[in-house]
């Protein structure tokens, strides 16, 4: 008899425990779905994106979270991923945040702006020697974008807008 | 055909604008008058005993700028003494970015306790004569007589992120070069940074 009770008592216990884990499970799956993975490039690993000979054209933005004209323009460039969705467009954002938790904070960042196009971070506080790389032009102001297509390219020193992007893609497709 | 020729002129004009704005390394740079933080005006002029001035355009709100504050603290007391003081410069319009106004500016030189000028361009003519793009953006001018020649263009040093982990300090290097009537090995570096902001 009491070690019924004590059987009772324990398989109670380990019910409780069971909820207490799937609800703990719940949680952690919820926040890996919610927390974005990013990977973390210094500009040798990056560089290979500038350069690809394939049919599809790349769209690579650089810009950062606390950059007011990078995060106006950013709505352009997910309006262009999605019009472009079925087509060879590649669109690619180099963030260039840097400081605490920028993962988590990049994360929360992108869906709260409803941004899906794919993120990388770019990590190479040495930026002299490779602004100069991304473009000849470039000088080193954010934001900056590149759009390409095998050996043609167009380079933007400043924001541009959805009509500006597409008729650069257009034009590397004609 | 003619359409081609009128875009192939317009890219030919355009980058031909683009060139003639600011200076490149070895120009002729002309003196300025801007309203320092404790409301006096201040010109290059002033400075009779400089050798020359490490020109700095910053200001308080880029992550850039803020990540270079106690670099530049420390370029000025180490070489203010020998001739080139820093003279800061907020570049930006406080309408598009409210944090760079000039009580903005007050505030954060007290906080920091910047040792140097820290001029705001009210204007927005003194960066477009410089041709700088963003901040922080350092030009490092020589003063001969009157005249103050453009010695170098470009970035402090080679980590924005880690003072600690700098192993180039192209600034410190140029000064050192000229103090000793060199022409300082690297004169051009490109710097990332936040662009200048204008309503235009």
């Amino acid at each position: 008899m009491i070690n019924g009770i004590f059987n009772t008592y324990k398989s109670y216990l380990c019910y409780i425990m069971k909820i207490l884990f799937s609800i703990a499970l719940l949680f952690a799956i919820n926040t890996t779905v919610q927390s974005q993975d990013f990977e973390t490039l210094n500009f040798k690993e990056l560089k290979p994106i500038f350069h690809l000979q394939n049919d599809t054209t790349y769209v690579i933005n650089f810009w950062a979270m606390w950059c007011k004209p990078c995060v106006e323009e950013l709505p352009e460039f997910e309006h262009i991923r999605k019009s472009y969705e079925n087509t060879k467009v590649k669109v690619l954002l180099v963030s260039l945040d840097f400081g605490s938790k920028v993962e988590e904070r990049l994360s929360r960042f992108l869906m709260k702006k409803n941004i899906n196009a794919e993120v990388v971070i770019l990590d190479d506080p040495d930026a002299n020697s490779w602004i100069g790389k991304v473009d000849d032009e470039w000088d080193g102001a954010l934001p900056a974008t590149v759009v390409y297509k095998k050996d043609k390219r167009k380079f933007f020193a400043r924001k541009v807008t959805y009509s500006e992007l597409a008729e650069t893609i257009d034009n590397l497709n004609r | 055909m003619m359409k081609k020729i009128l875009f192939l002129s317009f890219l030919l004009l355009s980058a031909v604008a683009i060139h003639a704005q600011g200076y490149k390394v070895g120009d002729s740079a002309t003196d300025f008058k801007l309203k320092n933080i404790d409301g006096k005006h201040i010109s290059l002029a002033d400075y009779k005993d400089a050798k020359g001035f490490v020109v700095i355009f910053t200001c308080n709100h880029c992550p850039y700028a803020v990540a270079y504050e106690d670099r530049i603290i420390d370029i000025d007391k180490k070489y203010k003494k020998k001739g080139f003081p820093v003279i800061a410069i907020n570049p930006n319009d406080p309408a598009v970015v409210p944090g760079d106004s000039f009580e903005g500016m007050q505030k954060r030189a007290k906080e920091k306790g910047f040792t140097f000028p820290y001029l705001f361009d009210a204007k927005q003519e003194v960066y477009k004569n410089f041709g700088a793009t963003k901040t922080p953006h350092v030009y490092i001018l020589s003063k001969n007589g009157k005249n103050l020649k453009v010695e170098y263009i470009g970035t402090i040093d080679n980590n924005y992120k880690d003072a600690s982990k700098v192993s180039t300090k192209y600034v410190e290097d140029a000064i050192n070069s000229l103090l000793m009537n060199k022409k300082p090995a690297v004169t051009y570096t490109k710097a990332i940074g936040c662009s200048i902001k204008t309503k235009g």
